[in-house]
């Protein structure tokens, strides 16, 4: 097909071929194997990522059918007992409460930053702050978990942090802000890291799409006598929402998969504890769960069903992208 | 109502690069002048100048004077945003707010101005869209959004959105360059109309338009490329156009320059 | 306050302006609160970037000024000893990283050019939706998997080309990404020229426009391999760690700066804790001059043009 349309070939000198159109057969050759190459590593990258969703189904699937309990509704995990019983419920509420609230902490921190960096910052400051918003986003994993779990946490999420206290004290009625004996192993420093480290994403796409607010738009708001927040109310947001809505669903994507940064942070209650819904409460999400005991894949059937709590990860993570990448297709078309 | 303008000595900067020298002109209110010019020499540079949109592109600032009804618009406690909202502006390109119906682009200035009472705003709107020549074709439909009309209709809506504010002045910067003929004599007719209320300024590249619709006209002209805009005469559309004192502006008009 | 404050006559129910001099007070007033907002949320970005370097730097820079570090491994070094090195962890991490790009590379610029030169139709769109959901992909998820494919269905042992095979589907977005879109900014105009002149589309892709796009190519590459190398997840599922030195791939444990960082974190004593935080200002170093660099290549591509 694509060799095919290729334009004539050139005629190398020396080595005259039979037609001056039908050209050499080594050009024609090259560009079909080149093309073929091509095509074939598009190919590749299909087959891997088809390929991750079959071998986690495939070998997630025998644990799951001897699973005693309901996978989805249990709390229960014991893959190791005769027979396994495993459910996701706890992970799956913890993955959601972390990357939910982290969210909800980062979203406007990062429409405020790109405003500024787009509408409010001089151009000659705007560029090396945005370097440096971009810098928090080459911190490793590992660096943020070791920070929030110990220096961070101390400060915010510790028993007697005053953030934690005023929270409690404020909306403790609330059962998602349920005073707990957890220290500062909980979902709320969890969270506030996971923050951390969304916003820069959030913030280089949401600064990407303000940048693009037609200047016509914006000649429009000013010339009508608004001032520069109205402006910005009345032509960028609205031009925003959908380039930050899918921002805000690839960060999401980030903070329910973060293994090692949430595996060093969150402490895992006792098991005699009572299940809290708080915030202020510890658990595991699904990243962590297999974090923390990936040194334990001695059985087909144990390994089967952490391979499980990963394929729901995968199968998360995969709807997530897939809205934002609808709302970034949509923006385009407009 | 509609105010005069006084601008005298004025240069215009970006950053260093000086886009406008030593500009002095009045325009009267309750009439239509018209800037023409060829390409580049700071008619609507100028324009901008007179809301202080200038300020909006990096480095843009003044040197000189600039008076609304004897009001210095570059005073130092004058706020650039309550000029804009004295001094309205039509633009090339039709540019009504994408995300708002015609209902909402017509009051979004009041409601900026914490309009909220429905039934000023219905009466505003209808008011401002008829003053646009654009009622009857939208009074069924104010709630689509303001992208759905077309080109000419975009623009008679930014009209009506500019004058629903009561503005005393009215910029137009070239506003038929991107419209077909028939959009251009609605706007035009328009422009008459509407000088009954404003003091009204058009930058155009077409001097049919200028003589059709003005009654004085200003020609500026540009020394060479990097050079600033200068105003060279201004006077009654009808003596610059047949008995043009500069030969500059006889060139240009006949069409051997520019 | 202005004393020739210009009444607009209200001539009809919409005349709201006032004077020249002053928009109601409280839309100013909302104004300079909003850009108070904007202001403060800049700060509160800057802290913890601030905050994290400080920590790391203040923690980490001890050790970093010995030759030790960069030469020693930690062999037969406990916790409640001072010394040793990183070059264990140094070497690993690297050596990983480079099998990663080695093998991710190649496909991705391969993809690249397929999504750019020849690309139509569903299957490129079904390409581009791969990308993308790579993009996305958890790294535990491609540690599982790559861990179902290598130790559960063929049987093979733990080791560090396993963890390149995780690292490989993390760094082919990047590429793919940042390529493509160097790809796409090479004018059509150069393209023809080349082909004008009678060279073949493959020699045209591979001499002229490869060339052209090479800053952004570099810069995706480098952007990859930061992002690889201060991955966790895929070493612990994949890579156990060792105090010793080991260059060989495909047999033994293999250190790298993660996997040492979190060995000794929950270590009570002081000479462990202070090689925490040197292999993490280690690894932050690494991949902080990684990006930067990268991020610096592209713009110097971009000014040529």
């Amino acid at each position: 097909m694509s060799a095919t349309t290729a334009p004539p070939p050139g005629q190398p000198a020396g080595d005259p071929p039979a037609s001056l159109l039908s050209g050499t057969g080594t050009s024609r050759t090259g560009d079909r194997l080149f093309a073929a190459a091509t095509r074939g590593s598009s190919a590749l990258v299909v087959v891997l990522v088809a390929l991750t969703g079959a071998f986690l189904l495939w070998k997630a699937l025998p644990a799951l059918q001897k699973d005693d309990v309901n996978f989805l509704t249990s709390r229960v995990w014991q893959p190791a007992g005769e027979p396994p019983r495993f459910g996701i419920a706890a992970l799956l509420w913890t993955t959601v409460l972390s990357a939910a609230f982290a969210l909800l902490l980062a979203v406007p921190v990062s429409v405020g930053v790109a405003l500024f960096l787009t509408h409010y910052a001089p151009r000659r400051l705007a560029r090396p702050l945005a370097y440096l918003v971009d810098l928090l986003a080459a911190v490793p994993s590992i660096i943020y978990g070791l920070w929030g779990a110990y220096v961070l946490g101390p400060v915010i999420a510790g028993v007697d942090s005053p953030p934690r206290k005023a929270l409690e004290t404020v909306l403790g009625w609330v059962p998602l802000f349920e005073k707990t004996g957890v220290a500062r192993g909980n979902v709320f420093l969890a969270s506030v890291v996971l923050a951390i480290m969304i916003l820069p994403i959030i913030t280089a796409i949401s600064r990407e799409v303000f940048e693009q607010v037609p200047v016509a738009n914006i000649e429009a708001a000013l010339a009508l006598g608004a001032t520069r927040w109205e402006t910005i109310r009345v032509s960028v947001l609205p031009f925003g929402r959908p380039g930050v809505i899918s921002a805000s669903m690839l960060g999401l994507g980030r903070a329910l998969g973060e293994t090692i940064a949430v595996t060093i942070i969150l402490s895992q209650p006792s098991s005699l504890d009572r299940f809290k819904l708080s915030i202020f409460y510890g658990g595991e999400t699904f990243a962590s769960k297999i974090a923390n005991n990936a040194s334990e894949f001695s059985t087909p059937q144990k390994t089967g069903a952490y391979i499980a709590a990963g394929l729901v990860l995968f199968l998360v993570t995969f709807a997530v992208n897939a809205v934002a990448r609808v709302f970034i297709t949509r923006r385009g078309e407009v | 109502m509609a105010k005069r303008i006084d601008v005298s000595g004025l240069d215009v900067f970006y950053g260093d690069f000086k886009a406008v020298e030593d500009v002095s002109l009045t325009v009267e209110p309750r009439s239509v002048t018209a800037f023409i010019g060829p390409s580049g020499c700071g008619k609507s540079t100028l324009l901008r100048t007179l809301n202080r949109m200038h300020e909006v592109l990096p480095g843009g600032r003044v040197i000189g004077k600039v008076t609304l009804d004897d009001e210095d618009l570059y005073g130092d406690d004058v706020d650039p945003v309550a000029v804009r909202r004295i001094v309205g502006m039509v633009f090339q390109r039709p540019n009504p707010f994408p995300t708002m119906s015609i209902y909402d682009n017509v009051a979004a200035g009041l409601r900026l101005n914490g309009v909220k009472k429905k039934a000023l705003l219905d009466d505003v709107v209808e008011r401002s869209l008829k003053q646009a020549n654009l009622w009857k074709e939208v009074q069924d439909r104010l709630r689509k959004p303001g992208s759905s009309l077309s080109g000419g209709q975009q623009q008679r809506l930014c009209i009506a959105r500019a004058v629903a504010v009561e503005p005393a002045v009215l910029l137009m910067d070239e506003p038929c360059s991107a419209l077909d003929p028939i959009s251009t004599l609605a706007i035009e007719d328009l422009v008459q109309e509407l000088k009954e209320r404003y003091t009204i300024i058009i930058v155009t590249h077409n001097m049919q338009q200028a003589a059709r619709v003005s009654d004085r006209t200003a020609f500026f002209t540009i020394a060479g490329a990097g050079k600033p805009g200068r105003l060279v005469e201004i006077g009654d559309t009808a003596e610059v156009f047949s008995r043009p004192t500069e030969k500059a502006t006889e060139d240009y008009i006949t069409g051997r320059f520019g | 306050m202005a004393t020739a404050t210009i009444e607009a006559p209200a001539s009809g129910p919409g005349s709201v302006h006032s004077s020249l001099h002053r928009s109601a007070r409280s839309r100013k007033a909302r104004d300079r609160l909003a850009t108070l907002v904007v202001l403060l949320c800049l700060l509160l970005a800057m802290i913890p970037l601030a905050w994290i370097l400080w920590t790391v730097l203040s923690r980490g820079a001890g050790l970093l000024g010995d030759a030790h570090w960069w030469t020693n491994s930690q062999r037969g070094i406990t916790a409640r000893r001072v010394g040793g090195g990183a070059y264990h962890a140094i070497v690993g991490t690297l050596l990983m990283a480079l099998v990663t790009a080695v093998i991710s590379v190649p496909i991705a610029l391969g993809t690249a050019i397929y999504l750019v030169e020849y690309g139509r139709g569903t299957f490129a769109r079904a390409v581009t939706f791969m990308v993308d959901v790579l993009t996305g992909i958890p790294s535990i998820v491609a540690a599982l998997f790559v861990y179902a494919l290598w130790v559960t269905t063929f049987g093979f042992q733990r080791v560090a080309f396993a963890v390149s095979l995780a690292l490989v589907l993390l760094m082919i977005p990047v590429v793919v990404r940042s390529t493509e879109e160097m790809l796409r900014l090479v004018p059509r105009d150069l393209r023809e020229a080349s082909y004008a002149l009678g060279v073949p589309r493959w020699k045209t892709i591979v001499k002229v426009v490869l060339p052209t796009a090479f800053s952004g190519i570099v810069t995706g590459i480098m952007l990859g391999l930061a992002r690889v190398m201060g991955e966790t997840a895929p070493l612990l599922i994949l890579g156990p760690y060792t105090t010793s030195i080991n260059m060989n791939i495909f047999h033994g444990n293999m250190a790298a700066l993660p996997t040492f960082i979190n060995q000794d974190r929950n270590q009570a004593l002081q000479p462990a804790l202070d090689r925490v935080w040197s292999a993490a200002l280690t690894l932050i170093i690494i991949v902080m001059v990684l990006s930067l660099a990268g991020r610096a290549v592209s713009r110097l591509g971009s000014v040529k043009k």
